[in-house]
């Protein structure tokens, strides 16, 4: 192979760079990490199970702003019977409400960045 | 590999069978109360909490000479720019606007003749949204970002849905969208937490309260009005407060001509 010498380590160097994040995690000992979500401060159940909630959230988002904007059906039967508001800042920040602490941990960590607070507000970055 | 034509219609027809089958086992199921429907689940909708206003068809009276009366204030736009996060712009071109006030002869230009009486002439008349009848903003929205409400006539918007082409900005013959040309949120001076702003790139104009309506209370401006010029009720219901004030009163509205059916009625 011509310049086979310089292929190989061409090549070597290309898969450590490419696979330095792994490595670099692995080196500061934060191979198996995930960001830890804040837990809600205050309401006993979620509007949903909290294992349904975790993939599917988005879901449930999309679905409550078609049913607010498009239906006018602002209100909703909870898992634990109770009527909630179909309200992001109203309702989930309400009980989660560091939008960094919960929101953002792992969003950031996923690297997703939905557009929800472009316009919604979170009453805390108020400072209420 | 390639489907012998026999083999793709025995497999079609079976698969008809399957999912007749599977769709009437659900019916009989449910028929038998095997699923039930009736009580109410996890998901579904509630009633509101508190009692909501509700309107087989929402219209605004304004009594324009009440307006006259009161100074010409400025309490309404106040009021809902503040709860509905609309900002304010120093430059007039990048204005946003919800309900503002202009000269009777630019309300109703057709109306207008240089012997009207001075006060009338210089009367400051609000105007919003008129939630037409037959609202042109509706029929050239490319997305269906905005529609007229069936149950009470309100001609929403989805902000999630607008993409900006401001066909609706030019279609209205009242002025009453407005385009966000720049980011809106430095420009809001105090921003409410239980409503969205809007961003860079989206039209917006007055919902009639409709947030406000469902909670049961009045829309902002109606609230804020100190002269109570403005009335908002039912028109289909001959014992509400704006049927009342039409009948009694003698009303106009902004360019009738033009068919859209305006729903916001002036008495002079």
């Amino acid at each position: 192979m011509h310049n086979g010498g310089k292929i190989v380590i061409g090549l070597i160097g290309f898969l450590v760079l490419i696979t330095f994040p792994i490595w670099y995690n692995v080196a500061n000992d934060r191979a198996g990490y995930s960001p830890e979500i804040e837990k809600a401060v205050r309401g006993e159940n979620c509007v949903r199970d909290s294992a349904w909630m975790r993939p599917f959230h988005m879901d449930l988002l999309n679905e409550w702003r078609d049913r607010v904007v498009r239906q006018g059906e602002r209100f909703e039967v909870g898992a634990d019977g109770v009527t909630y508001e179909r309200s992001l800042s109203a309702t989930c920040l309400s009980c989660h409400e560091n939008k960094d602490k919960f929101c953002d941990r792992c969003h950031d960590y996923l690297g997703v960045d939905p557009y929800c607070w472009d316009c919604h507000v979170a009453p805390k970055e108020l400072g209420r | 590999m390639s489907v012998e034509r026999r083999k793709f219609l025995k497999l079609a027809g079976l698969t008809a069978i399957g999912v007749a089958g599977g769709l009437s086992a659900k019916a009989l199921a449910q028929e038998a109360g095997l699923v039930d429907t009736a009580a109410a689940t996890v998901g579904d909708t509630a009633e509101t909490p508190s009692s909501p206003l509700r309107a087989k068809r929402w219209a605004m009276v304004i009594d324009v000479k009440k307006c006259r009366e009161a100074g010409n204030c400025t309490e309404c736009q106040k009021a809902c720019h503040l709860v509905h996060n609309v900002p304010e712009f120093d430059n007039p071109k990048d204005e946003v606007k919800w309900i503002w006030r202009e000269p009777f002869g630019n309300a109703f230009h057709d109306q207008e003749h240089e012997h009207l009486p001075e006060d009338v002439k210089h009367t400051m008349t609000p105007v919003l949204c008129n939630h037409c009848d037959n609202p042109p903003c509706v029929r050239v929205c490319p997305t269906q970002a905005t529609w007229k409400r069936e149950q009470d006539g309100i001609v929403m918007m989805d902000w999630h849905r607008c993409i900006g082409c401001r066909y609706c900005v030019a279609a209205c013959p009242y002025g009453s969208r407005s385009f966000n040309w720049r980011d809106p949120r430095p420009h809001i001076k105090k921003i409410q937490a239980d409503f969205p702003t809007r961003t860079r790139g989206v039209v917006e104009k007055c919902t009639f309260c409709e947030e406000r309506l469902v909670r049961g209370q009045l829309p902002a401006c109606v609230t804020a009005c100190k002269a109570g010029a403005m009335k908002i009720g039912d028109l289909e219901d001959p014992d509400s407060e704006v049927r009342k004030l039409l009948a009694e009163r003698f009303s106009v509205r902004r360019k009738p001509a033009l068919g859209t059916q305006p729903e916001v009625y002036y008495v002079l």
